[in-house]
């Protein structure tokens, strides 16, 4: 083993990836499973049926105390005073002062004045300075917890929650009652019906010496072990942002394909709003289908009547048989435009369409 | 049997085939799929192309990247692997059978420098982090 995989980070469910043969990468530092032997074949067992991922390298950070609160609203680009029950969870971006994306998050409401936010794992140490440097400047009266005592397991597809009802029988009822994009306690277990994939599902967040016992008896009611190839190539059909490919902190929320997650309204002001306010939007975030046959990667260029633009993800999609990816092209491009992508020094026509590509099992966009 | 001795094969992870009308056929080795996982897209050279050894003259793209695909001796392309092009996923399930393209060789003393399996099968080994 060489140095380098010794430093890797582990997750509590590190020796089962193992077990299972999977394909390990480092992933922001974390030693990953990538797929366990065939990433297509565990994107459609999602699509289909049920598959679940490990993603204890996610930080859940509590976020407790009187000004929890007030502290949210002015860090987040979504409002948390739309979380009026506990158990309401919140999708949103961390930005700067410049209006530039920091990282992007749920946070649940955890009742009792506390809420919780979970963090991608390749942000979370800066993100963590980021809250504590905003916390010091408000002087707030907030307690910031990482929680790396938990495990995170998403079980998604049409049959996830059924089959986490089977497995995790103290789990049942809070599996069966939940309603999208919300969250509960149950068992000493905090269980969310999100996740990343475009299909129903749910993330568990459980004590770390709980996770492998639940990961078995997920995969005793046929819950597929899928890994981080999958799950990258689920969030595009979704039309879903991947931090640090489709978004960073060169670039807003705007430009990204999320307006719809800056609360602009409710009388406060939080981190990177002026910003926001004086700077429009030049560029935007489009779909595109390549009608060619070829690849779309990452990094591509890509030229079109409205200017040029930039592939921010690219590959294969499972589901549609072809090639997608998200793009950040000029403002006046539109749905239904032809454009021409640079793929290994051929342009190639591909269209532009309106994410998400896939939903539910459904193909959205007309090819 | 991951590297089957009947091939020779090229650092840059082809399998070669003598055939016995004088060409050679050529495809990926278990362990180059091993690396790209799976595969979801073939170009194969055009049929009458002449190609140099080492030059890039097909591409396969798996979920993760890209990747040339090199020829191993320099000649005429004569064959190429339609059925494979369009169901690449035979790659990954039988590398051995789902050959890519076919060389008439017009330098067939370009053979005797390839790898043999258990040389190639050190070569993949070390190259493996």
């Amino acid at each position: 083993m060489s140095t380098i995989q010794a430093a890797r980070r582990c997750t509590p469910l590190n020796a089962i990836h193992r077990a299972l043969g999977a394909k390990m990468v480092d992933f922001a530092g974390w030693d990953m499973p990538l797929h366990y032997g065939s990433q297509i074949e565990e994107h459609h067992r999602v699509r289909r049926d049920a598959g679940m991922f490990d993603v204890s390298h996610m930080l859940a950070v509590d976020v407790r105390g009187a000004q929890a609160r007030d502290y949210l609203r002015r860090l987040l680009a979504n409002d948390v005073a739309k979380l009026t029950r506990p158990g309401a969870a919140l999708y949103s971006c961390m930005l700067r002062e410049d209006g530039g994306v920091l990282d992007d998050l749920i946070v649940y409401c955890l009742g009792g004045g506390g809420f919780r936010v979970v963090l991608n794992a390749g942000t979370a140490e800066r993100d963590m300075a980021w809250m504590e440097s905003q916390r010091a400047a408000q002087a707030s009266e907030v307690d910031l917890v990482p929680r790396r005592d938990l495990a995170i397991i998403a079980v998604q597809g049409p049959r996830a929650r059924e089959k986490t009802g089977a497995a995790l029988p103290l789990l049942r009822a809070a599996a069966e009652g939940l309603a999208p994009f919300h969250a509960v306690g149950a068992d000493g277990a905090f269980i969310a019906r999100t996740g990343y994939t475009g299909e129903d599902g749910l993330e568990l967040m459980l004590p770390a010496a709980q996770a492998v016992a639940a990961w078995q008896a997920l995969a005793a009611q046929g819950v597929a072990p899928a890994g981080l190839g999958a799950r990258d190539t689920l969030r595009l059909e979704a039309g879903m942002n991947l931090y640090g490919r489709d978004m960073d902190e060169t670039v807003t929320p705007l430009e990204t394909g999320l307006a719809w997650t800056v609360a602009r309204t409710g009388g406060r002001e939080f981190i990177g709003a002026r910003a926001l306010a004086s700077r429009p939007a030049a560029r935007q975030r489009c779909g595109l289908v390549l009608i060619e046959r070829g690849m779309m990667r990452d990094h591509q260029k890509v030229r079109c009547a409205a200017g040029a633009g930039e592939i921010t993800s690219g590959g294969f999609s499972p589901t549609l048989n072809r090639s997608i990816a998200l793009a950040r092209l000029p403002k006046a491009a539109a749905t239904g435009d032809p454009v021409e992508v640079e793929v290994r020094d051929n342009w190639l026509k591909a269209r532009i369409v309106e994410p998400p590509f896939v939903r539910q099992g459904k193909v959205l966009v007309t090819l | 049997m991951t590297t089957p001795d009947n091939l020779k094969y090229s650092r840059s992870h082809e399998w070669v085939k003598s055939e016995a009308d004088g060409t050679v056929t050529v495809g990926i080795t278990f362990h180059a799929q091993e690396q790209l996982g799976d595969i979801v897209f073939i170009q194969n050279p055009e049929v009458g192309r002449k190609v140099k050894q080492g030059e890039e003259c097909a591409v396969i793209e798996s979920v993760k990247a890209a990747a040339d695909i090199y020829a191993p001796v320099s000649g005429e392309v004569v064959a190429a692997n339609q059925e494979v092009a369009d169901s690449p996923e035979r790659v990954n399930r039988d590398p051995y059978a789902a050959w890519l393209f076919r060389v008439r060789p017009s330098s067939p003393g370009e053979l005797a420098g390839l790898l043999d399996a258990a040389a190639y099968a050190k070569h993949a080994e070390s190259e493996e982090s």
